[in-house]
C-alpha cells in the first residue's frame, strides 16, 4: 500500500526517531498512570512523584542522547529512567519495593538508578545533583571522553544555592553538561512565580552565568529533541554548558499526597489541550505514518506494561539480608572490628 | 628518614598518590596557585599541572558535588574544604549523597573520594573556624573518618584514604600543621581502621585523636614522673572503621579507660567507645570510664578562654590521677 513519505523534505528528525519517541511517550504515560493505579491498590508504598503531562521533556532529551551519555534525575525521575530504556518491570518493581525492582527495593521511587543505562541516580534533595553532574562532566573533560552529562530538575530547584553554585562552576570550567529545567509552574504546592524574582526561573538566571537564555515548549517532543541535540553538540565540541528551560505542566499533584487543589479553574484543561502524547500522535499522522502503526505501538506498550505489572505483583519482597548490604564497598556494613 | 612538618606531609601524601595514579585529581578553594590557605598544598600545581590541581570558586556544594560526580564515573578525587566548620554548608553531600548512594542503588554507585579539611581549635579563630567536627562525620553510616596526629600518619592514612573505595573524611588538625616528625623515605601506605599504641603502659588506657594525642602523651609522662602512674596512650587515628580490638585489648590489660576528645561533649566520639567498653569490656573495668572533653559550648576566640576549653595536659593528668585515686 502506498503512503506518504514519512520523512518530510528537510526534516532533521526522521521516522525512526519519531516512532521511538512516540513509543516512549506512550510508555511513560501509561507507566505513570499504572503507578498511580497501583497506589490506589496500596501496592505502591511510600511516596511517588509522577511526570504525567511532562513526558515530552524526558523523551526528547533521552532520545537525542548517545549511548554513554549520562542522566541525572530528580525524585520525579520515573520518566527519565524509562526514557533511557530501563525496562518498565524494573521501575514498577522498585515502586512496589519488590525484589525484582531496579534496586531491589533499597532505593524506592525517588532514587531510581541504572548505571548500565546511563541513569546515574535520581536525587531527592533539591539541587544536589547539579554539582554531581558537573563532576561527571569534569571527568569527561579530564579524560577526553565524548559523553555529555544531562541534569534534569524542576523550577523550584532554581531557588536553591546548589543550582547557582553548579551553574557558575560549570560555566567557569566549561564543562560538557546540560542543565534541563522542567518548569511545570509549581515548586511543590506554591506557584513558582510567587517565589521567584524573574519570570523564567532558569532562563532568567542564565545571563548571570554567561549562558544563553533558552525557553522551549516542553510539550512538543520534536522541539525538545532539537534543543537537546544543539546543546549536546555544543557540549561535545567543548563549548561548555547549556541551561534549557522547558515549559511544561504536571497533570497530577506534586506527590501522591497532593490533590493539587491550589490550581486555578481551567488551568489543567488548558494544558490538556496541549497534551504531549496527543501532539505527537498528530505529528506522526502529519508525517504520513499510518493509524495502524500508531495503534500497534500503543498496544505493544500496554502488553509489556500489563505483563510487567503482573510480574511485579507476583514478585517476592526483598530478602531481609539486603538490610545491611552495600553500605560500604566491601558489600557489607561493618564499621568496626 | 627525614623530618617533615605535618603541613608538608599533606602535600607529600597527595603528590605520592597523584604520581602513582593519573585518576587522582585535586580541587578546592585556593589550593592550586596559592598552595592552600594553610600552605599544605604548595607545589602540587607546579608538579601536576592545572588539569589535575584545580582552584574552585567559594562553592562548597559544587566542590563536593563535583568530587562525587567525578568519583562515580571513574576518577579518584581529593576535595579540600578549607575549614571543617564549612561542612555545615555542604553537609548534604557528606550526610546524604556520598554515604547513601551505594546503598540506595543496591551497590551500583561507587564513591571513592577523599574530603580533606582543616579541623580543630587553637588558632583563636572563634566559634565558626575552630570546631572539631569528627563526631558530625562519625555518626553517618557509609562514611569513613580518619584524623592523623603526626606527619607519617598524614601520608600513610591519606594514601590509604585515596586508595579506599569508599568516601573518606580526612581531618587534618590546624594546630598540628607546624609540628614536625620523622618520616621514612619512599612510599608510605597505612591501613584505615587501625589504632596505634603510641605509649605502652599498664595502669590506664588513654584514647586520643589528632591534637589530643601529643597532649595525652605529655600527660602520661607527667603522670609517670609525678605519680608513678603508667598510662597506655592509644592514637585512635580512625573513627570509622573503628579498631575496637586494640582498644578493648588495652582495656583488658590496664582495666581503666579514659578518652581525650576535642569535640564538644554531647555525642562525642568517646561516648560511642565508652558504650562499647560498657557492653564488651565491662568485667575488665576497675572503675568508671572517664571522658575528658571540650565542654558543650561554642568555642571562644580569646586565647585564655580557648586554652581552657580544650582538654589540656594538666586537665588530662589531673583527671586521670583523681580517677585512679592517686
Amino acid at each position: 500500500m502506498a503512503r506518504k513519505p514519512a520523512r518530510a523534505p528537510n526534516d532533521d528528525i526522521g521516522e525512526d526517531v519519531r516512532l521511538r519517541m512516540y513509543r516512549m511517550l506512550v510508555e511513560i504515560r501509561e507507566a505513570e498512570q499504572r503507578a498511580f493505579d497501583l497506589f490506589l491498590q496500596n501496592l505502591v508504598k511510600g511516596t511517588s512523584h509522577l511526570s504525567l503531562g511532562q513526558e515530552a521533556v524526558a523523551v526528547g532529551f533521552a532520545c537525542a542522547m548517545q549511548p554513554g551519555d549520562l542522566s541525572f534525575c530528580t525524585y520525579r525521575g520515573h520518566a527519565h529512567t524509562l526514557a533511557r530504556g530501563v525496562p518498565v518491570e524494573k521501575v514498577l518493581g522498585e515502586l512496589m519495593q519488590r525484589d525484582n525492582g531496579l534496586m531491589r527495593g533499597k532505593g524506592g521511587s525517588m532514587h531510581l538508578t541504572s548505571e548500565e543505562h546511563g541513569v546515574m541516580g535520581s536525587y531527592a534533595i533539591i539541587g544536589a545533583h547539579l554539582p554531581i553532574a558537573c563532576g561527571a562532566a569534569w571527568r569527561a573533560q579530564y579524560k577526553g571522553h565524548s559523553d555529555v552529562s544531562v541534569c534534569f530538575f524542576g523550577d523550584g530547584t532554581t531557588n536553591i544555592g546548589a543550582f547557582h553554585e553548579a551553574l557558575n562552576f560549570a560555566a567557569v570550567w566549561k564543562l560538557p553538561v546540560v542543565f534541563v529545567c522542567e518548569n511545570n509552574l509549581y515548586m511543590e504546592y506554591t506557584p513558582i512565580g510567587e517565589v521567584t524574582a524573574v519570570e523564567h526561573p532558569a532562563a532568567g538566571r542564565a545571563s548571570a552565568y554567561g549562558l544563553e537564555a533558552i525557553v522551549i515548549d516542553g510539550q512538543d517532543a520534536d522541539e525538545v529533541y532539537r534543543a537537546a541535540m544543539k546543546a549536546y553538540e555544543k557540549a561535545r565540541a567543548g563549548g561548555g554548558p547549556s541551561l534549557i528551560e522547558c515549559m511544561t505542566y504536571r497533570y497530577s499533584g506534586h506527590s501522591r499526597a497532593d490533590p493539587a487543589k491550589y490550581r486555578p479553574e481551567g488551568e489543567l484543561d488548558k494544558w490538556l489541550k496541549r497534551d504531549p502524547v496527543k501532539i505527537y500522535r498528530e505529528r506522526l499522522k502529519q508525517f504520513g505514518i499510518e493509524e495502524k502503526v500508531i495503534e500497534k505501538i500503543g498496544a505493544d506498550v500496554m502488553r509489556v506494561l500489563d505483563d510487567a505489572t503482573e510480574k511485579c505483583k507476583a514478585a517476592p519482597m526483598p530478602p531481609l539480608e539486603l538490610l545491611t548490604t552495600d553500605v560500604y564497598a566491601d558489600g557489607g556494613w561493618a564499621w568496626r572490628n | 628518614m627525614a623530618e617533615l612538618t605535618y603541613r608538608d606531609a599533606v602535600a607529600r601524601g597527595i603528590a605520592q598518590e597523584m604520581a602513582r595514579d593519573p585518576d587522582v585529581v585535586f580541587l578546592g578553594e585556593d589550593v592550586a596557585k596559592a598552595g592552600g590557605v594553610f600552605k599544605a598544598t604548595v607545589g602540587l600545581l607546579e608538579q601536576f599541572g592545572p588539569l589535575r590541581v584545580r582552584d574552585t570558586p567559594i562553592s562548597e556544594q559544587a566542590i563536593l558535588g563535583a568530587a562525587m560526580g567525578a568519583a562515580m564515573t571513574g576518577l579518584k578525587p581529593i576535595a579540600e574544604i578549607m575549614f571543617s566548620d564549612f561542612f555545615a554548608v555542604c553537609f548534604d553531600y557528606i550526610a546524604n549523597e556520598f554515604p547513601k548512594s551505594r546503598y540506595m542503588s543496591n551497590g551500583q554507585t561507587k564513591c571513592p573520594l577523599v574530603v580533606r579539611t582543616g579541623n580543630g581549635a587553637g588558632s583563636r579563630f572563634g566559634a565558626q573556624h575552630s570546631q572539631s567536627v569528627e563526631n558530625w562525620c562519625m555518626m553517618i553510616p557509609g562514611l569513613k573518618v580518619v584524623a592523623p596526629s603526626n606527619p607519617r600518619d598524614v601520608i600513610g592514612l591519606l594514601a590509604a584514604a585515596v586508595r579506599d573505595p569508599d568516601p573518606v573524611i580526612f581531618l587534618e588538625h590546624k594546630s598540628l600543621y607546624a609540628t614536625k616528625g620523622e618520616v621514612p623515605d619512599g612510599e608510605i601506605v597505612d591501613t584505615l581502621g587501625t589504632a596505634s599504641i603510641v605509649r605502652p603502659g599498664k595502669d590506664a588506657t588513654i584514647l586520643a585523636l589528632a591534637l589530643m594525642v601529643p597532649r595525652a602523651l605529655a600527660a602520661a609522662e607527667k603522670l609517670k614522673a609525678e605519680h608513678h602512674i603508667d598510662c597506655e596512650v592509644i592514637d585512635v587515628r580512625s573513627l570509622v572503621p573503628l579498631d575496637t580490638q586494640t582498644i578493648l585489648g588495652s582495656l583488658a590489660r590496664t582495666h581503666r579507660l579514659f578518652t581525650v576528645e576535642e569535640n564538644p561533649r554531647l555525642c562525642g566520639w568517646g561516648a560511642e567507645i565508652v558504650s562499647i567498653a560498657a557492653d564488651e569490656g565491662f568485667y575488665d573495668l576497675d572503675g568508671p570510664p572517664v571522658r575528658i572533653t571540650t565542654p558543650h559550648i561554642p568555642l571562644p576566640a580569646a586565647d585564655i578562654l580557648e586554652d581552657i576549653a580544650l582538654p589540656t595536659v594538666d586537665r588530662i593528668a589531673d583527671r586521670v590521677k583523681r580517677s585512679l585515686g592517686a
